[in-house]
């Protein structure tokens, strides 16, 4: 009887059982990389510069993804504080993303370009200096730490291999100078990647610090990024529906 | 117990330990209908909601039973009825369509009436009011408080009659939509420790502040002459210029040198040193132009004008 087989046998009832419990899920997921909408067309958005691919890892170094999202719903009270919606092309680049479900803190999806770097970097390393009620932990390190990037070329040869258009060959680097334009595409080249970190690093002065590239520097390059790279004032304001 | 059973169930035919027997009891009918009903419920879903894939598309549900009409805003501001499935994003349209339906009445007229006007009928200040306070927790009390009060040594107070950039209506409009960055230079290359103490000193007596009259007679001279040129971005009389955003130095309302908390004279002269000595440019208000719509900016003027107070 099949009832005995399953039961007398630990490996068939494991692959089995996984089966079964994974079926609902892979059943809502898997079409998802087959339907062409899932991902809206839309211009603008292209992978992290290496300076915010560092600040990046910071922020998910550091946890803030415990207390923020980045994932702003279709919904009219999200709309009017946050701003648009997240559109799934925002994340595409992202490995992993940071939708996040958990909101001690406000989401983050567009938090670029609302604050001052004076105001970010005053606000990590001592919240309730700027909003006195904040429960938001305090990040002094972050100015004084040397941002670590010997290692900046790894990372981003890693996140090639899951797809993201980072380029190490020079037909590579073409394709990118006509899917993203010159400048975007530079900052995409693995080869590159330290002399463009420490240029950005340099003319942004994130930290207010000119004199060394700090931790800080990455973090605020990378939140002031957040959410910006959309244009939506170039489209209908139902544009998106479509999508869906 | 197994004695009774043995005859009205049945058992899964497996045995353990010579007696130890499985029931397949049936299972009880309430949750056996729950079932069936979860299926009626699915298909009737199905024609409500987008639900299965086909290939590189989705079922969209049956027109008719899930459509949904919204008023679209083209990109060259026409508005257009539309009609599609059911989607969150469809409905997120529908929800906004609602929202603006009830807050067109007030928006239209702060749109299209003079800043006096909106701040003259009581009934439009209420809708400012209570807007304006959302808007400005959301975006602004971050950086100058929850109240307008600001905080020194990173934001202006708005809540007083010292405006930097102007208090006017459109001064103020001008502010918010463009945003604004003061800047001035170090003069650490410029002029020497004894040149700066005299100018601080001179900074100091504009607003009657302690201060050492002899050097301060000295940095009259520095204030005003070529080598340190004060006077061009502060003016002649030191009270500052608008465009520029420089400080009227003459009144006693500092942003950057914490003159108020300075207890003795030497203090005050270090903090004022201490500007003149890096210069300022983080003074930095973000250009609200991408994040709000023109009518949330002019709804924020009125608001920063009549409601913080202090507008002149
Ligand atoms: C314990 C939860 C918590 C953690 C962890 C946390 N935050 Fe926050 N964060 C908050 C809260 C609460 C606020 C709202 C009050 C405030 O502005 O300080 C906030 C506000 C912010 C804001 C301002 C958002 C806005 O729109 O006003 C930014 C930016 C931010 N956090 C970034 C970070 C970063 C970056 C990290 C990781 C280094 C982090 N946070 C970690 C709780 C947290
Ligand atoms: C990132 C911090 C920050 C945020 C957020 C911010 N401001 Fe400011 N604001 C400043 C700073 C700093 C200045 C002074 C600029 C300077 O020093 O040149 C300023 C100046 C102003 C002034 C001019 C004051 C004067 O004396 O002329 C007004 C008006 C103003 N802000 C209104 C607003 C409003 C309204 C909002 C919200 C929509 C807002 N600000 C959000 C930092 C901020
Ligand atoms: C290029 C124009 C410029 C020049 C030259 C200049 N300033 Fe300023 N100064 C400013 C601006 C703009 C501010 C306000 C900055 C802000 O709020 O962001 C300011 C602010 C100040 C403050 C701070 C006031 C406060 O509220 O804390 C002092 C003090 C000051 N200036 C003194 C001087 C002296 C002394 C000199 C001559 C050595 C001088 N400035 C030259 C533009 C200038």
């Amino acid at each position: 009887m099949k009832h005995d087989l399953i039961e007398r046998n630990l490996g068939i009832l494991l692959v089995l059982t996984m089966f079964a419990i994974s079926a609902g899920g892979l059943v809502e997921v898997i079409p998802l990389f087959f339907i062409k909408e899932t991902v809206e067309k839309v211009d603008g958005v292209r992978p992290y510069s290496p300076l915010e691919l560092r600040g990046r890892d910071i922020y998910v170094r550091e946890g803030c993804y415990l207390c923020h999202s980045q994932m702003i719903r279709p919904f009219r009270d999200e709309a009017l504080r946050y701003g648009h919606y997240s559109l799934a092309a925002e994340s595409k680049y992202d490995h992993p993303f940071q939708w996040g479900s958990k909101r001690t803190g406000p989401d983050l999806a567009r938090v670029g370009g609302k604050y001052s770097n004076e105001w970010h970097t005053q606000h990590l390393t001592a919240p309730r200096s700027l909003v006195p009620q904040s429960v938001m932990p305090n990040y002094p390190w972050l100015v004084k730490t040397p941002l670590d990037y010997s290692d900046i070329q790894l990372r981003m040869k890693a996140l090639r291999k899951t797809g993201v258009p980072y380029s190490l060959t020079q037909a590579e680097y073409d394709r990118n100078v006509k899917d993203f334009g010159p400048d975007v595409a530079k900052s995409l080249h693995i080869p590159d990647a330290e002399k463009n970190l420490i240029a950005q690093a340099q003319l942004g002065n994130y930290d207010g610090n000119p004199a060394n590239i700090s931790e800080m520097d990455a973090l605020v390059s990378y939140l002031q990024m957040l959410g910006t790279l959309v244009d939506f004032k170039k489209y209908d304001d139902d544009y998106f529906v479509k999508f869906r | 117990m197994s004695q009774e059973n043995k005859n009205s169930v049945q058992t899964t035919g497996h045995v353990w330990d010579d007696d130890l027997q499985e029931l397949t009891n049936p299972l009880p009918r309430w949750w056996i209908w729950g079932f069936y009903i979860t299926f009626t419920f699915a298909v009737v879903y199905w024609l409500f909601y987008p639900a299965w894939p086909i290939g590189g598309s989705y079922t969209k549900g049956v027109p008719g039973f899930n459509s949904v009409t919204y008023t679209a805003t083209t990109v060259d501001g026409k508005q257009v009825k539309k009609t599609t499935h059911w989607n969150m994003r469809s409905q997120f349209m529908v929800d906004m369509n609602e929202l603006t339906a009830l807050q067109k009445k007030y928006f239209d007229k702060v749109a299209s009436m003079s800043y006096e006007d909106v701040s003259k009928d009581a009934e439009l200040m209420q809708f400012v009011n209570s807007a304006g306070k959302t808007l400005f927790s959301d975006n602004c009390a971050p950086c100058h408080q929850a109240g307008g009060q600001g905080k020194i040594g990173f934001s202006p107070n708005l809540t007083d009659d010292n405006w930097m950039y102007g208090g006017t209506y459109d001064q103020i409009h001008t502010t918010i939509e463009g945003g604004r960055r003061g800047y001035m230079p170090p003069f650490s290359q410029v002029l020497n420790d004894e040149q700066i103490t005299q100018l601080a000193n001179y900074v100091l007596s504009l607003s009657s502040e302690p201060h050492d009259p002899v050097a301060a007679k000295a940095g009259d001279a520095l204030f005003h002459g070529e080598g340190a040129a004060c006077y061009y971005c502060h003016g002649p009389d030191g009270k500052g210029k608008i465009q520029l955003g420089s400080a009227n130095l003459t009144d006693k309302i500092w942003l950057w040198a914490n003159i108020p908390a300075d207890k003795t004279q030497e203090d005050k002269v270090n903090d004022i040193k201490n500007v003149i000595y890096n210069g300022l440019a983080k003074g930095v208000m973000p250009n609200w132009n991408v994040r709000l719509k023109p009518e949330q900016i002019k709804l924020l003027t009125v608001y920063v004008h009549d409601s913080l107070g202090g507008g002149k």
